[in-house]
């Protein structure tokens, strides 16, 4: 079972009025407890189940303007004492930092909370263990999937309490359901693996068990016997599940802690045109049932909604309190980073970009880390299927994506497909002049 | 007699009752305690930005049977918590019954000494090393704008408790000390990052000003990539560097041969024990006893004692990396890969020290031989898919090779391959094995290990490099 908000509060208080005592002037604590429980089964059989419950504080503590942090899941009294002492001593002697603070009490979140972020749903390990064999018997009908490496279930249930010395004192409930079906086709001596996935934080709202496992097998047999195709400079299309990362992406490179210290490609950019005017991009943290809802960051802060990018024009950052310091701006609510990120919809329909070019690169899946936000040069191993004349012919694998982020960004035309599965969404994304680096 | 359940509420022989009544008709499992003190210490921006300090106690309760695994893990240590969880494994495996193996080999490895690396170096002082390297760093050019600089210790207790009673333990210290350069210079922006660390206290790796060559090596790397140029994309030859980049060879072949994928039969090469899957002269093992390095244990955390595991050798493959689990049900032993992130984790076959031994080529001849192509000094993060084979990687520090010269660094250039066939594809093999500065962590299933790995200087005939210039 989580701990409720009496419990919680109780643990705050004394981890709050034990760093008075001790010296410290100001405090910040957030107590959590989370119960979650996951299946897996392989080949339609159960191949393992989890239960972890996890209970943990994390304490930071500020005499005038230096600052120390420790955290802990050993909640006993006589532990709780030894951090506490080892954080005060700790900071006694950490060197000032006039950044450091408590947030602005006039931002702290004061309003109500009606957003639906909870689902008491409790599904039994018998009931969790059914939906994935669905999931994996409906992947299985198709005669081409030979294998799984695995599917899942998990239910996740958590409850936190954030307080500060000035009075702030608040947390609630949140629920996340989670299925993921991975399966492998063989055809012709090529082997592949694919996947498909689900997570909303009401049981009600995720993907039947038919429709995950025969997404997932679909997913693995488009991508049998590729191809490799000739390096060359061409349009690609992204995937809805490849173009939201440019969108996470985004959000690092506007984060305040990079703009602050000049590791970001978008310094000095704000009211300038970052994207083509077509593209506006939102935050908006107050999406009833939405993934990426909150009503206030890790602060307490409110969250506000912010429209990031309007007709291509970078209006925001994503700013906490010490970084919004920096670069003398207040907190907007962003110390926890984005809610629901998501990029408006465009203009044209998904066929209208498969049918723009006569030849058009779709990805389906890019691997590796090859972003750098710094200075914008992006670089990925990628595979997905070309697209001629406007049809789907074959599928293309071992080839490399590259292209610089500024360029990327100003060419972008996305599709009216816009659906909301994840805390980040994009519709469908095609962008003109990247380089496929191949045979 | 347990040390870690000392102050609690659980006492040893409870425990232990619980352990044996709970895998009685299990194959097996066990209860893995784990204590873990860590600190993290950050500059950046020229401040000490923070200091955290972790103190984690928690158990994780497996029961096995069969192929089912049942997993419950909780920070409460108490009778009750650990009932609850005993009642949870038993009715994930109700309807399965099984014969518990007592058997597991005993160790007296020592190969890290039982030490405090958070305790054995003051907060004054490592808060006046980081400034330090701060301000050497930034004195080196005015080039110099960004530096971030980080210490990172652990002190890592575990213990496992096996049905019958039995008691493993093993005491873990970790150290990693890592500098990040940006440099600016014509309006270009580039980063250098470096790193050092391993099994032994912060001294051990900060002697003879070692951390200034930490900051002069950050900066070089920073400092040559502001003067890159765009890289060339398409196939050809690839010189790679001795040390770090072999974490293409972990990346490439290692997760490919652990044993769960190949029990499974998703990995590649699932069917190729016995085969020719590299060339000749390609010799892989995965080295769990080197001293002091990051990827060494004394035993591994279903309490196997750690071994040198001969993966490939001189071509053929021999062994894949072993747990438990899947040694039992593919009829082998376990070769002490079984690893997990912590007591919040389940144990799964991880790679530990991975090398590639060396040969009789030298790194000159290598790239005297190269027509057009690039010699690839050292990657950013890498990325594998186990069913297909293929690999990608991030060259941080890249030059293209012109006519069997090196010519300029390359930026931004992607290395992507298939593990099976770029094996085969190796000509030469340096004389020149070395093992990596102690930095790297290998993800899996959303759980991130220590581990290390080395090679000698070696050329590939034939990968796919993704750049920008075609």
């Amino acid at each position: 079972m989580i701990k409720d908000q009496e419990y919680l509060k109780k643990i705050a208080d004394i981890c709050l009025s034990k760093s008075k005592k001790l010296g410290s002037s100001d405090a910040n604590i957030l107590v959590q407890s989370s119960v979650s429980e996951n299946v897996n089964v392989r080949n339609k059989k159960l191949d393992g189940s989890e239960r972890s419950e996890n209970l943990g504080v994390v304490l930071t503590t500020y005499l005038g303007k230096k600052k120390s942090s420790i955290a802990s899941s050993n909640l006993k009294e006589k532990n709780l004492d030894e951090l506490v002492n080892r954080c005060i001593e700790t900071m006694k002697i950490t060197p000032e930092d006039e950044y450091n603070s408590l947030p602005d009490k006039d931002l702290h979140f004061k309003g109500l909370k009606d957003l639906d972020l909870y689902d008491e749903t409790h599904l039994s390990n018998e009931d969790k263990i059914n939906y994935i064999k669905e999931a994996e018997e409906e992947a299985f009908s198709n005669d081409k999937i030979i294998n799984t490496n695995g599917s899942g279930f998990g239910e996740n249930k958590s409850n936190f309490l954030l307080a500060n010395s000035n009075g702030f004192a608040d947390g609630y409930k949140t629920s996340q359901f989670t299925a993921y079906c991975e399966v492998v086709s063989k055809s012709n001596g090529s082997m592949e693996r694919d996947y498909e996935y689900t997570s909303k934080r009401f049981y009600s709202d995720i993907l039947k068990p038919k429709q995950l496992g025969s997404i997932a097998a679909e997913h693995a047999v488009k991508k049998l016997n590729p191809k490799k195709i000739k390096s060359e400079k061409i349009s690609l299309i992204f995937d809805k599940r490849i173009s939201k990362n440019f969108l996470s992406i985004f959000a690092s490179a506007i984060s305040s802690s990079a703009i602050a210290k000049g590791t970001t490609f978008l310094k000095d950019k704000l009211n300038q045109q970052v994207f083509n005017s077509e593209i506006n991009i939102l935050d908006h943290g107050n999406i009833r049932k939405a993934n990426g809802s909150r009503y206030f960051d890790s602060e307490g802060i409110a969250v506000v909604n912010l429209d990031l990018i309007k007709n291509g024009i970078l209006q925001d950052y994503l700013i906490d309190t010490y970084n919004g310091k920096k670069i003398n701006r207040k907190s907007n609510g962003r110390a926890s980073g984005t809610t629901n990120l998501y990029f408006q919809n465009g203009s044209k329909t998904f066929e209208d970009l498969v049918k723009s070019e006569n030849k058009i690169l779709y990805i389906k899946e890019t691997i590796g880390h090859g972003t750098n936000i710094i200075n914008g040069d992006y670089s990925v191993g990628a595979s997905g299927m070309m697209i001629e004349n406007g049809e789907f012919s074959y599928p293309v694998s071992e080839i490399t994506i590259a292209g610089n982020l500024n360029n990327i960004f100003k060419n972008i035309t996305l599709a009216d497909d816009l659906e909301f599965n994840y805390a980040t969404n994009s519709p469908t994304m095609l962008v003109e002049g990247m380089v496929v680096g191949g045979k | 007699m347990s040390s870690l359940l000392k102050n609690s509420e659980l006492t040893s022989e409870k425990a232990d009752s619980i352990v044996s009544e709970t895998l009685n008709n299990c194959d097996d499992g066990e209860l893995y305690i784990e204590d873990t003190k860590s600190e993290t210490i950050v500059l950046d921006d020229n401040k000490i930005k923070s200091s955290n300090y972790t103190s984690d106690l928690g158990y994780g309760f497996r029961a096995v049977t069969g192929d089912t695994v049942a997993y419950s893990h909780s920070n409460e240590i108490s009778e009750k918590s650990l009932k609850n969880s005993s009642e949870n494994l038993k009715s994930t495996l109700k309807n399965n019954s099984g014969t518990y193996n007592s058997e597991i080999k005993k160790t007296n490895q020592k190969l890290y000494k039982d030490v405090d690396p958070i305790e054995s170096k003051s907060m004054k002082s490592k808060i006046e090393l980081l400034n330090n390297m701060n301000e050497y760093a930034r004195s080196k050019d005015s080039s110099v704008k960004q530096v971030t600089a980080s210490l990172l210790a652990e002190k890592k207790n575990v213990e496992i408790i096996r049905s019958g009673g039995e008691l493993l333990s093993d005491n873990r210290p970790l150290v990693r000390i890592n500098m990040s350069v940006m440099v600016e210079k014509n309006g270009r922006k580039e980063t250098g990052v470096f790193g050092i660390g391993g099994r032994q206290d912060y001294d051990e790796y900060l002697k003879n000003d070692n951390w200034k060559k930490v900051c002069d090596e950050a900066f070089r790397i920073a400092s040559t990539n502001i003067e890159s140029k765009p890289s060339l994309a398409g196939e050809m030859k690839v010189v790679l560097g001795p040390g770090w980049p072999a974490i293409l060879i972990h990346e490439a072949v290692g997760h490919g041969l652990e044993g769960d994928f190949n029990r499974k039969k998703t990995s590649a090469f699932h069917d190729l024990v016995g085969k020719k899957v590299a060339s000749d002269g390609v010799t892989i093992i995965d080295d769990g006893t080197l001293d002091n390095r990051r990827g060494s244990l004394n035993i591994d955390d279903e309490g196997t004692p750690t071994e040198r595991t001969v993966l490939i050798e001189n071509g053929i493959l021999k062994n894949f990396m072993q747990d438990r689990l899947n040694a039992r049900l593919m009829n082998t032993k376990s070769t002490g890969n079984g690893r997990r992130e912590s007591y919040k984790h389940v144990v799964m076959p991880r790679m530990r020290n991975t090398i590639m031994l060396g040969g009789s080529n030298t790194q000159e001849e290598m790239i005297k031989s190269v027509d057009k192509g690039i010699f690839a000094v050292s990657f950013g993060g890498g990325q594998v898919d186990i069913t297909s084979g293929k690999f990608v990687f991030n060259c941080t520090e890249a030059y293209e090779i012109i006519n069997g010269k090196i010519g300029s660094p390359i930026k931004g250039a992607t290395l992507i391959g298939d593990g099976p066939s770029s094996l085969k594809e190796i000509l030469m093999v340096g004389n020149d094995m070395m093992l990596d500065p102690g930095i790297g962590t290998c993800g899996k299933a959303g759980q991130g290990v220590p581990v290390g790995v080395g090679q000698p200087s070696l050329l590939i005939n034939n990968m796919t490099v993704g750049g920008t210039q075609l």
